[in-house]
């Protein structure tokens, strides 16, 4: 009865998780809370909190989660967790058929300690100052991939008037590591939680604390060990139960043919434990290792030394050091981006900001009148913004400026072939449009005059939309393209001198 | 794993023994009451933990519309009182440019009318440039060792030393001379890295905030001590343009519209004292100069609080009119001072 019980909020979740997914498009998704199972997640809170020492407050939802896991256990890898569903339907895949041999399977070993590392490695990342947690995060993950792998991929392929055809760069890397972690259950069920997860870790820690646990009652126990059996966390029903390790699926109280274990408030202390068996050293170890790999992240990338000019942010991004405290890499963004111009970074953004968002405007560009990404953004790394604000209204309001348009005089029709065109004219959104003519006499190869119409960029106007990168027919690198130069995050980024800050 | 110390629940203990002993180990409860107080304990560490995270949660909030925005230091007006029939500017030409400071401060009234017993001064000449004092593109150390020991002399309590650079400062601050002339003087010299910035209000017309070296927050008194040298986008540089120097960010910017900016960063740092370094002045390929040839030997020092008429007084070295340099005309429009030096209470002195 619980195992079905457990199944049907399973179900019940990851469909949840799945139509949020789906709605996170420009034509369903209205007022949808789109990321709310992330946060829920107190990882994502805590990482981000620690970072900028500040919590968006979308994230006080993760309280709640914290106090029901400090009550209750670790029962979010179970019974709410998307991959965690995902992981327990898969784990049939390396399911011994003898239950003796399956107790083995779900034992207790060693290993299980690494993803408490790996927690410690995060948190020091994110104390100081990089939000990596996004990489290994269970909900972050199963977002990005389903959103920029499995998604793009059905839809390019099944139903591809859903979002018309996707392309994410490099997205095979994202499918590799979301498909990797699945096949980890080859090796045994569940190995990712088990092993890595840093969120069944945080999880785990708080479960020390929970007043609810499993508890067997020695007197009835005959030994059987079937309660062993099909334990979701390897917590060891048969021997001492480990209070951080159990998921409360509940399957021990199903397995046993006695009845002789129970979930139950405030058991006798004996029955189970909390020891995670790292010596401090492991742990403060793994937390400087993590605090100390961002300065030297930063002596490789920096954050503002050797910005790259295709580090494009989604518009209402943070500056990029408060950018880098919140981002995710979740991938949110991008999946709701209507032209699909939101792309993971690469090394566009450094080390630090892999997999990040960033506007590829070939791909896509900025849709004046959206503002999607921000509306969808968990952490606020990318600013809610209001269309009145994106557009601004020049010159007292000016617009929120993602970049810059440049013309490249030898790929340029007019410029380079003296050949007329107006296409980047003809699409530019802004009014007045940032992009203009002035007429100039040529002489052709044969000595004939023509006036053509020659475009520039009125850096007042131009946004770095993209729109004219996108639309521009001279094919692979364009004539006109957009670099992050003149960015409104930051007064460093502008090229012009109006705004008062050099 | 764990040879020392009590066995942890991965070390190899036989099963039996855990699964037996767990409830032989545990402490029987002598009473009911030991039962309620461990009872309590454990909710009462769950609930505080539950209160607690709830508590930081919503104490780290993010407050809408309340964004964190420091108030940000505005620089004083650092220019000192006009004692009752002083000279208000002084011109003097001879062969030792340290002598010419000392007679023009003299002729002001001396150091005393500026700096007095106690208080900090910071003190900026133009070190732009990896150049040497004969090319004459930074201002020249004797003239600056010289400024440095007449506030030492007059009891300042610290003298700074400062210019953000233009090329690797390191160099500039070796190769002008000034560091070591202006150490073994008694300044204490700052160089411009990173942190020898601080973010403040500049409250001008172009420029509303900038990072300026720090000394210039913190002193009570500045002393401005330029070069005179061409420059190629403003025609000249000389005081009012050397509050550049104070300025870190990407000041490259400031060009778009020279003039006004120079203004804006003049009317944030007003000088106790301005001495104006015409010892050797650059009259061609300014700012940076290079060539010997450009530069011209005129031994000249010039003195005093008003950088409008210092800079008009400098444009004639330059053979410049005064009224045709942009600053000049937009200095005297705001306020900053008259470009009719020779209206003003003005000495010259010979060699």
């Amino acid at each position: 009865m619980f195992r079905w019980l457990r199944r049907a909020y399973q179900i019940v979740f990851l469909g949840f998780f799945l139509f949020l997914l789906l709605v996170t498009t420009a034509g369903l998704i209205r007022g949808y809370d789109v990321q709310w199972l992330l946060e829920f997640d107190p990882l994502v809170a805590l990482t981000t909190a620690l970072a900028s020492h500040s919590l968006h407050h979308t994230l006080l939802w993760a309280l709640i989660l914290i106090v029901l896991t400090l009550v209750l256990g670790r029962f979010f890898c179970a019974w709410m967790c998307p991959m965690g569903v995902l992981h327990q339907a898969l784990g049939f895949l390396a399911r011994k058929r003898r239950p003796p041999d399956r107790v083995k399977q779900n034992a207790p070993r060693a290993s299980h300690r690494i993803k408490y590392l790996v927690l410690a490695v995060m948190l020091g990342l994110a104390a100081a100052g990089s939000v990596q947690i996004g990489l290994l995060d269970p909900i972050a993950s199963t977002w990005r991939g389903l959103a920029t792998s499995v998604m793009p991929t059905l839809g390019n392929v099944v139903f591809g008037k859903y979002q018309g055809e996707r392309h994410f760069q490099w997205g095979t890397l994202i499918t590799l590591v979301f498909f990797g972690a699945l096949a980890l259950n080859f090796v045994y069920p569940r190995f990712y939680c088990r092993v890595l997860c840093p969120l069944g870790a945080l999880l785990g820690l708080l479960s020390k604390f929970s007043l609810f646990r499993i508890s067997r009652n020695t007197e009835i126990c005959k030994g059987c060990k079937f309660c062993g059996s099909d334990c979701q966390g390897a917590a060891d029903p048969q021997g001492t139960v480990r209070a951080t390790e159990c998921m409360v699926c509940l399957n021990c109280i199903e397995g046993c043919p006695r009845g002789g274990l129970s979930y139950k408030f405030l058991p006798p202390l004996a029955s189970s434990t909390t020891k995670i068996d790292l010596v401090r050293r492991k742990w403060l170890g793994a937390g400087v290792a993590g605090a100390v790999a961002v300065p030297f992240m930063r002596a490789s990338d920096g954050v503002e030394p050797r910005p790259n000019p295709a580090r494009i942010r989604p518009p209402g991004s943070l500056e990029e050091s408060a950018f880098l405290e919140k981002c995710l890499k979740c991938g949110a963004c991008m999946k709701v981006c209507p032209t699909g111009g939101l792309q993971p970074a690469l090394q566009e953004a450094g080390i630090e900001g892999f997999w990040s968002p960033i506007l590829i405007p070939r791909i896509g560009y900025c849709e004046a009148n959206c503002t999607l990404c921000g509306q969808v953004c968990p952490t606020g790394a990318i600013e809610k913004l209001t269309i009145e604000k994106k557009v601004g209204e020049m010159p007292s309001r000016p617009p929120v400026r993602i970049g810059s348009a440049f013309f490249d005089k030898g790929r340029c029709l007019p410029w380079g072939y003296q050949t007329e065109c107006i296409v980047c004219e003809e699409v530019c959104p802004t009014s007045p449009k940032a992009i203009y003519f002035k007429m100039e006499t040529v002489i052709g190869r044969d000595g004939t005059q023509k006036t053509l119409k020659m475009p520039f960029v009125d850096l007042d106007y131009c946004t770095g939309c993209g729109t004219c990168e996108t639309r521009c027919p001279v094919v692979d690198r364009a004539g006109v393209r957009v670099s992050a130069a003149n960015e409104s995050r930051t007064p460093r980024s502008s090229i012009s001198l109006t705004g008062g800050k050099i | 794993m764990s040879s020392n110390g009590p066995p942890g629940p991965y070390d190899r203990v036989p099963e039996a023994r855990v699964s037996k002993s767990s409830h032989a180990t545990a402490p029987a409860p002598s009473d009911a009451a030991g039962v309620d107080r461990r009872v309590a304990l454990r909710v009462g560490v769950t609930a505080a933990m539950a209160v607690g995270s709830v508590a930081l949660g919503f104490g780290l909030r993010e407050r809408s519309g309340s964004k964190k925005t420091r108030a940000l230091p505005t620089l004083k007006d650092h220019r000192a009182e006009k004692p009752a029939g002083a000279n208000d500017m002084a011109i003097v030409r001879g062969p030792d440019p340290a002598a010419n400071v000392r007679r023009a401060v003299e002729a002001l009234g001396g150091m005393g009318r500026f700096v007095k017993r106690g208080e900090r001064v910071v003190i900026k000449p133009n070190i732009g440039w990896n150049r040497t004092p004969e090319q004459a593109a930074n201002t020249n150390p004797d003239v600056v060792a010289e400024v440095v020991r007449l506030v030492v002399a007059a009891g300042a309590s610290k003298v700074w030393l400062t210019d953000a650079s233009v090329n690797t400062p390191e160099q500039c601050f070796a190769r002008s001379g000034i560091e070591k002339a202006a150490k073994a003087a008694g300044a204490t010299v700052i160089r411009p890295d990173a942190s020898a910035f601080r973010e403040v209000n500049v409250s001008g017309k172009l420029l509303h905030t900038g990072d300026v070296l720090f000394p210039f927050v913190e002193a009570d008194r500045v002393i401005n001590v330029p070069i005179v040298k061409q420059h190629g986008l403003s025609l000249a540089s000389m005081a009012l343009k050397n509050w550049y120097g104070v300025l870190g960010g990407q000041r490259v910017k400031l060009h778009q519209n020279i003039h006004l900016s120079i203004i804006d960063l003049a009317a944030m740092v007003r000088p106790t004292l301005t001495i104006l370094d015409a010892t050797r002045i650059l009259t061609a390929n300014g700012p940076t100069g290079g060539s010997l040839a450009d530069v011209k030997q005129m031994d000249t020092i010039a003195a005093g609080s008003d950088e409008v008429a210092l800079d008009a007084f400098g444009a004639t070295l330059l053979g410049l009119n005064p009224n045709d340099v942009g600053f000049i005309v937009e200095g005297m429009k705001a306020g900053l001072g008259t470009p009719q030096w020779h209206n003003l209470k003005t000495v010259e002195l010979g060699g």
